[in-house]
């Protein structure tokens, strides 16, 4: 580790002229494409596994676009706040990554409502093989969207301690946290259209 | 080094300095003490896994034998199964990883290094915590394979000679099995990245050691399959823990699903757990035959495509769940067609040895040991490929003497090849050569003794996980010999404990290269130091070290190079000797991370949600504690300068 | 994976050429503008248009959107090659064994 010197370019030194760190986490999200893989498959093998509980004529697509469009928009501002601490600004850097945590809330607190609704509608986790998927699948992409939140708050956080500066060090490890960020967003994409948009009627 | 100087100790603790005592270990970041840790943790379950066996094996000793009772019979043999493969084999082959690979690729660490001891303490917390499973009224009891709807009934759903929850102990596997694969796959991201990122200057791929090559793919398959066994066992858990019906027919759930994803993950793991053994020797062959590796890059391309077809033949496991023909000719075929690259890698191996000058010492026996055995285990693996015959095979005998022929004569042949051949690399001492010897003729023997008549067994019908059979079926005879020679077995594990105990205290003493071996990691001493080579060498061949011994030396001057990194940093003006590589500091947090993984289980399994907090608040705070750690502690002045 | 030289391997050269944050503000509104599209197809189909319009349209948007994520938020479009191979690689595996048990449980 003691060759995190900060004349050093990142990667340097290392076969692939990358940092490890980065190689790492793009390892994890080759993996992560596995994990969500595997729910999003089950949830359509059990669209039609419905019983007698409600089926996904229960969503509600307008507050459902608004809380995906503001997923969208806290990867920009993942993305600036990559920027800023590239171009060395820290104030931008903390506006722009508490910005992302922020959005990154609303958006669980968005699914916290929608939960609610629907377990008031008539569907929990143990109504049907249909709910259980669907609460599992978007809950297991809520934790990973607090892990990222808890993450962008801990390097809002040690920005004010020094421990994120503008070393290559902590660009590196904004950079990381970034890329599982966009990830995260990547597989609301696809949650958003194959849970809410396509039409049932067709696969069942 | 300046950069760690000028960084204030900010962290949370300061990180821990002692490099020697058992403090040490409990904080090391060292890749060679993690290694020697994985090691111990794995010999420990192994022989719990054996003993479970041997219980097993007295019960069916005889026809109706009452040595266990029925629900301790389904308990053992499931444990003993999730131990041999999760705990004993896959940390075992761990070891070797964490030990070797960075030698091998002439690193001073693992990328890592944190994580990686991370990685030891969490696997070492979910074999603790599936172990619990007895203190709180019952292990796990319907199989390894744990097949829907049986998990969620049970193997006695009328309560006739079971009590207890039956949900707690799936949520013992569930949970237990989910903590193992994180430790599982935090080790592969790691050391994709280390094999990947930091091999020595000149060390191309394809001069890599076949080890190193076959632990690469051995991290990829787990890199992919561990996600997937994480998804059906979060599946189990909500299922059995909170009412979910992920494989309730009656709410429109689908059995069949627990088979696709567990064999999805199930035959990558056939891998993980071979593939390993397959590096092992085919770095001990040409040591011991004195000629190069027959076939190098066949081996290894034989190696990676396995790594792929090994996602092709998931279904050959469940011809007879009713997937129809198209699907059993078409998972039928790809099965055979995977014996292709395996046989491959056993006629290189037969090339190596065909006119080499044997040396029989105790690794090269095991190595021989793996190729003959897995050969019969490979074979009788063929027979399983054809479906109509599979149909009659599955769930007898034959199977589990099949299996047993791959993983144990396969998987634990070339691990204790291993042993033999790496022991003096990390202790400076050899195991004694005549208990080695010992040990391999009584395993031998003992082993085909075990399970070649289950192959018999299997094809006269005896079914498998029968706690016990009624005499005059004709099985009598050959279940009496099956449970002799596991007793033989036993014998010889434990003359291999002995030898260990006794050559760790007073060993014959072994120098650098002790068998003539041809790789670089035995450059380095016996036991190598800290930072593994105070000068990493520049690879100019495969067989680096043979090369620089028989081939008019290594050619080029080898090159200082700083810790961690693989070159250029010379090239930065920084002059660097032995005496001042800086290694990372021992650190507190994946010792405490991982403690609160299984108090978090214990809670989902009690419902005590405030336990689950507690633990998941430890695992959290652990993990900033992490984040803040300072690279290492600022050395006080003096030290630095006159170091 | 195949081939490595003695030095760092440069595979992708352009590894320097970072997008300004403009270039992502452009991108997110592309992005903002194929969700509403997606939105407006999952109307298009309620209000009565066949899925065989509206679902591979729909299909169509989200690998776009995907794409975009990946290659200019995720730097895939400038960054090393190793980096794409090993999510891409875990992408791909991922699709064709599940669509094989879809397809082997559904039929």
């Amino acid at each position: 580790m003691a060759t995190d010197t900060e004349s050093a370019a990142p990667g340097a030194g290392t076969n692939f002229g990358v940092p490890n760190e980065k190689m790492g986490m793009w390892a994890f999200l080759g993996s992560e494409c596995l994990f969500f893989g595997a729910f999003i498959s089950v949830y359509v093998l059990y669209l039609g596994g419905t019983g007698d509980g409600p089926g996904p004529a229960i969503f509600d697509i307008p507050f459902t676009s608004v809380s995906t469009f503001v997923l969208l928009m806290s990867s920009l501002a993942m993305v600036m706040a990559l920027a800023a601490i590239q171009d060395g600004d820290m104030r931008r850097f903390r506006t722009w990554t508490l910005g992302t945590a922020l959005m990154g809330l609303t958006f669980l607190s968005g699914q916290v409502y929608e939960y609610t609704v629907f377990v008031e509608e008539g569907m929990g986790l143990t109504t049907s093989a249909f709910s259980t998927a669907f609460f599992v699948l978007t809950s297991f992409h809520g934790v990973h969207v607090s892990i990222g939140v808890l993450m962008l708050g801990a390097l809002w956080f040690m920005s004010f301690t020094g421990r994120i500066d503008t070393s290559q060090r902590s660009q590196t490890a904004v950079e990381n946290i970034g890329l599982y960020w966009h990830f995260v967003d990547i597989i609301w994409i696809l949650i958003f259209t194959v849970v809410y948009l396509i039409p049932v009627d067709l696969l069942t | 080094m300046t950069a760690v100087a000028d960084t204030p100790s900010k962290g949370l603790l300061s990180r821990p300095g002692a490099s020697s005592g058992w403090t040490s270990w409990l904080t090391t970041v060292d890749h060679k003490k993690i290694g020697i840790m994985y090691f111990a943790a794995a010999l420990i379950f192994f022989l719990v896994g054996g003993l479970e066996a041997l219980l097993m094996r007295a019960q069916l000793s005889t026809a109706n034998a009452s040595v266990l009772s029925a629900d301790a019979y389904n308990q053992l043999f499931t444990m003993h199964g999730l131990t041999m493969i999760f705990f004993a084999i896959m940390p075992m082959s761990a070891a070797f990883f964490n030990y070797l690979l960075p030698l091998m690729i002439g690193a001073r660490d693992v990328a890592f290094p944190r994580l990686n001891a991370l990685s030891l303490w969490v696997f070492i917390a979910a074999g603790i915590f599936l172990y619990s499973s007895w203190l709180f009224g019952g292990a796990p009891d319907t199989t390894w394979v744990n097949y829907a709807p049986v998990q969620e009934v049970g193997p006695d759903p009328a309560g006739l000679t079971l009590g207890g929850d039956h949900d707690q102990r799936m949520l013992f596997y569930s949970l237990g099995l989910q903590i193992a694969g994180i430790a599982s796959l935090a080790s592969a991201i790691n050391l994709i990245v280390t094999v990947l990122n930091m091999r020595a200057p000149g060390l191309t791929f394809m001069r890599m050691p076949v080890f190193v090559w076959m632990s690469l793919v051995v991290q990829f398959l787990i890199l992919f399959a561990m996600p997937v066994i994480g998804v059906a066992l979060w599946q189990l858990m909500f299922d059995v823990g909170f009412d979910g019906n992920f494989f309730r027919v009656d709410a429109g759930g689908q059995p069949i699903l627990w088979q696709h994803l567990f064999w999805l993950f199930g035959h990558p793991e056939v891998y993980i757990l071979i593939l390993p053994a397959f590096g092992i020797v085919s770095e001990i062959l040409p040591t011991f035959a004195r000629k190069p590796l027959f076939g190098y890059a066949a081996i290894v391309f034989s190696g990676i495509a396995i790594g792929f077809m090994g996602w092709g033949v998931w279904a050959h496991h469940m011809f007879t769940s009713g997937l129809g023909p198209v699907a059993n000719a078409a998972f039928g075929l790809s099965t055979m067609f995977i014996a292709v690259p395996t046989g491959i890698k056993i006629f290189n191996w037969v090339g190596t040895m065909w006119g080499g000058r044997m040396r029989f010492s105790p690794p090269m026996l095991f190595a021989i040991g793996l190729v003959a055995m897995f050969t019969i285990g490979g074979l009788s693996g063929v027979t399983h490929a054809v479906v109509p015959s599979d149909a009659q095979q599955h769930d007898t005998y034959y199977v589990v003497a099949h299996f047993h022929y791959v993983l144990f004569g396969g998987a634990i042949f070339g691990l204790f090849a291993g042993v033999y051949y790496w022991f003096p690399k990390a202790f400076g001492k050899f195991l004694n050569d005549r208990l080695g010897k010992t040990h391999f003729w009584l395993q031998l023997i003992g082993f085909n003794l075990a399970f070649g008549p289950q192959h018999v067994l299997g094809l006269n019908g005896m079914p498998r996980r029968y706690y016990t059979y009624p005499s005059g079926m004709g099985w009598d005879m050959w279940n009496m010999v099956s449970t002799i020679g596991a007793f033989i077995i036993a014998l010889s594990v434990l003359i291999f404990v002995v030898n260990l105990v006794k050559s760790v205290r007073s060993g014959e003493q072994a120098d650098a290269d002790p068998w003539d071996a041809r790789t670089i990691e035995w450059l380095s001493a016996s036991p190598p130091p800290p930072h593994n080579y105070d000068e990493v060498p520049v690879v100019t061949s495969r067989d680096e070290a043979w090369h620089r011994k028989y081939a008019g030396g290594g050619g080029e001057v080898p090159r200082p190079v700083p810790a961690g990194a693989s070159a250029d940093h010379a090239e930065h003006g920084e002059e660097h000797h032995g005496e001042h590589i800086h290694m990372p500091d021992p650190s507190y947090w994946p010792l405490i991370l991982a403690a609160g993984l299984p108090l978090a289980a214990w809670g989902v399994v009690t419902g005590l949600w405030a336990l689950s907090g507690i633990g998941l608040g430890i695992v959290l705070l652990s993990a900033f504690g992490w984040a803040m750690e300072p690279e290492s502690e600022p050395e006080p002045h003096a030290e630095s300068e006159h170091a | 994976m195949t081939q490595s030289t003695q030095t760092p391997e440069h595979e992708g050269e352009e590894a320097h050429s970072h997008p300004s944050p403009g270039d992502y503000v452009m991108i997110a509104v592309i992005l903002a503008v194929l969700t509403a599209l997606e939105v407006g197809l999952y109307w298009a189909g309620e209000a009565g248009t066949p899925p065989v319009a509206t679902v591979p349209a729909l299909v169509f948007l989200t690998v776009v959107k995907f794409a975009l994520v990946a290659m200019w938020f995720m730097h895939l479009r400038f960054d090393r090659r190793v980096f794409s191979r090993l999510f891409v690689g875990g992408l791909i595996l991922a699709l064709i064994i599940y669509a094989v048990v879809l397809a082997m449980t559904v039929l």
